[in-house]
């Protein structure tokens, strides 16, 4: 009997193929049709989108966040990467019986605050309590409601041949931090969680919105598994320049050292930019002036192509980049 | 990495192909660096670079996997191992799906995690699936060491550990070996010396090289293979002495001696070879899984369609299997190349499915 695995909750090919194949068969409806962080709901003034996720990070504290700062930021962040301006937020909690009450305070207080930061309200909530052993702690469910930006038209269809791809800043920093930490592991130089709002970012290069295409804040599953669903779905190639792919000295280390990608590995404060050939420099100058987007750096371009994601490595070679599958696993030697 | 050094590297190894070479690359470590630096598409078609039997996953015996799936089902008994082997086939099921079936089954990056764990729950028995070359022997050896001085009871090891010599002489051994040459990898190799593979050249008069797993360290060792093969000449060279020694590294080798012996091992490609793997020594069964938990499955016979086994020798490359990329793939793998991290048909799958890639 087939049974749901943590292979499932990976965020790469085997989450795709149980919304396909099951959520989608029953729940399918027109505005599921993109499968986007957050979806846009038409209104009569202006449209509205919305989005939701649950978050189950181990540990909750981690170097440079904890759950509730996550959870905040990566319901933002769907919201932006939808072309959205945050507004409300609600929040559910499940906790496990025996939670500390201090450390709840801790996870809330963070919320608070970066909500505070990113003008966000929480509107509602809910708490649920499950008896010690039926969960791990904590769980925070967020979902958001945000206003789309006039002028913004995002969609893996709007993406061209030339196209550029744009990342904001060092990819892997936020997987290798929770790892480390819950797996106690010791490197030399401890990677702290890139964990952050990136609404404000977003609202920083509003003047160049006609040119930014397509937007995704790459979590689970990494840029590979954003990059190869964008592939497919625009029915093009991405081509991406390994020299070019910001990655932390530490994070390659620590990669190198258990067999995982970078590329895979998941952030929480980073966002994914396609932007039209002749705004790509001037969309890049706007992110480096912002705090969040200091390095920011082109990695690759579209072409076209049958929807492979392919990269040009730094010995000049070329290699595909594949949608991972499972969750990251370090190898045995 | 210097780009400069790296061309002319590259020049070099073109330069002095005058016939077709097939080279192995032992190491499933060098297989995975090879398809991620996209290093096939940079040298000639002339020169061919052909997966070996070092991916200890890979190798692993189906009957030892079924063994393994046995353990996990048994009554308060945690299985703890390293993240490659959850998602293995055996006959019918995987780790995965015992561990999603209620089996208590932990990923962990050391062995000395599950020794850490047997301490702090004293009511469970941990068995640590002790699976790799010389590289992981002396850390699953310590741990051991380590267990035997904390006086647990509840800790043991199923050893699937295999030696790489061994390996070398039944793939070289046959006398039908179309190679030029092997890559051999780094990290078994500071374990038990450049010395003690010398056998290749002299035995088998066939040229090797000890390289590590960038870039410039690979294609360093191709260089000389390919230098030594239209030379028709034969030694172990060591393109990795910063890390490799003569003698390898004497604390880790004596401390393996002390806790493993020499014992029969059944490899998935290359059938039982005598001598070949490491079993705990007498004096430690009682860490010795095999024997606290004896189980015996079924002998189912193996995935006939499945090629695996060819491609381990080298006979194959992963895309000549006709499960490749259709039914055998990352999600649903029917053999262990594709489910290792280090596995070869992983590898092209991963990086070199798409043919005749040009950018």
């Amino acid at each position: 009997m087939s049974r749901v695995t943590l292979s499932h909750g990976d965020g790469g090919a085997f989450s795709a193929q149980l919304v396909q194949n099951l959520f989608l068969r029953y729940l399918w409806n027109p505005y599921l049709e993109h499968l986007s962080d957050a979806t846009i709901l038409p209104t009569p003034n202006r449209a509205l989108a919305v989005t939701t996720d649950s978050f189950v990070v181990q540990p909750v504290f981690f170097p440079g966040g904890d759950i509730g700062k996550l959870s905040v930021c990566g319901t933002i962040n769907d919201l932006t990467a939808g072309g959205a301006r945050p507004m409300y937020l609600t929040a559910a909690f499940i906790l496990e019986e025996g939670f500390l009450l201090s450390q709840l305070e801790q996870i809330v207080a963070s919320m608070a605050q970066t909500a505070k930061e990113c003008d966000v309200a929480v509107v509602a909530g809910d708490t649920k309590v499950v008896p010690r052993g039926q969960a791990d702690g904590i769980y925070i469910n967020t979902t958001g409601i945000g206003q789309v930006y006039r002028g913004l038209k995002l969609s893996p269809r709007e993406i061209q041949p030339g196209d550029a791809i744009i990342v904001s800043g060092t990819l892997g920093d936020h997987g290798i931090a929770v790892l480390s930490e819950r797996e106690g592991l010791a490197f030399e130089t401890q990677v702290k969680s890139d964990c952050a709002p990136l609404s404000s970012l977003l609202s920083a290069v509003e003047d160049l919105f006609p040119a930014v295409r397509w937007l995704r804040d790459p979590t689970r599953g990494g840029a590979a598994a954003s990059l190869n669903e964008l592939a497919q779905a625009a029915g093009a190639d991405i081509i991406l320049q390994e020299r070019h792919i910001p990655i932390r000295p530490q994070v390659k280390a620590a990669s190198d050292m258990l067999g995982l990608d970078p590329l895979t590995l998941a952030n929480e404060g980073k966002m994914l930019f396609v932007v039209q050939k002749d705004s790509a420099a001037d969309l890049l100058n706007m992110l480096q002036a912002h705090p969040l987007g200091a390095d920011a750096v082109i990695i690759g371009t579209v072409a076209s192509g049958s929807g492979e994601v392919l990269m040009k490595t730094e010995a000049g070679g070329t290699r595909l980049v594949e949608m991972p599958a499972g969750i990251p696993v370090p190898r045995i030697c | 990495m210097n780009e400069q050094t790296v061309s002319a590297l590259i020049h070099r190894i073109k330069s002095n192909i005058t016939q077709p070479l097939r080279l192995m690359e032992v190491c499933g470590t060098h297989t995975t660096a090879i398809g991620r630096c996209g290093i096939r598409s940079l040298l000639t078609p002339e020169l061919e670079l052909v997966s070996g039997p070092g991916c200890p996953v890979c190798v692993t015996s189906q009957y030892d996997l079924d063994q393994m799936i046995m353990l996990s089902r048994q009554p308060g008994v945690t299985i703890a191992t390293f993240g490659d082997m959850l998602r293995v086939p055996g006959s019918e099921t995987t780790l995965e799906l015992e561990k999603a079936a209620g089996a208590d089954v932990r990923a962990v990056y050391s062995p000395f995690e599950a020794v850490k764990m047997a301490q702090q729950e004293q009511d469970r028995q941990f068995v640590f699936l002790g699976v790799g070359f010389e590289t992981t022997a002396p850390a699953i050896a310590m741990s051991v060491e380590l267990a035997r001085q904390y006086g647990l009871d509840n800790y043991s090891v199923f050893s699937c550990v295999k030696t790489m010599p061994a390996a070398l002489h039944a793939l070289l051994g046959g006398g039908k070996s179309s190679l030029h040459g092997l890559i051999l990898p780094g990290h078994v190799s500071a374990v038990i010396g450049r010395k003690a593979q010398d056998f290749v050249a002299s035995h088998y008069h066939l040229p090797a090289a000890v390289t590590g797993f960038e870039l410039t360290d690979i294609l360093t060792a191709v260089l000389a293979l390919v230098e030594m093969a239209t030379k028709d000449e034969a030694a172990v060279v060591n393109c990795y002495p910063s890390v490799v020694r003569e003698e390898g590294n004497p604390q880790a080798r004596a401390l393996i001696e002390k806790v493993f012996a020499p014992s029969d091992a059944n490899w998935r490609g290359l059938g039982l070879i005598e001598q070949s793997g490491l079993s705990l020594r007498r004096e430690l069964t009682q860490f010795d899984a095999r024997l606290r938990f004896p189980v015996t499955p079924q002998d189912t016979p193996e995935n006939s369609a499945c090629r695996c086994a060819n491609v381990l020798l080298g006979e194959i490359t992963p895309p000549d299997c006709a499960l490749f990329g259709s039914k055998c793939n990352p999600l649903s793998p029917e053999g262990p190349c594709m489910v290792s991290s280090e596995g070869a048909c992983a590898a092209y799958f991963r990086y070199e499915r798409k043919k005749a890639v040009t950018l």
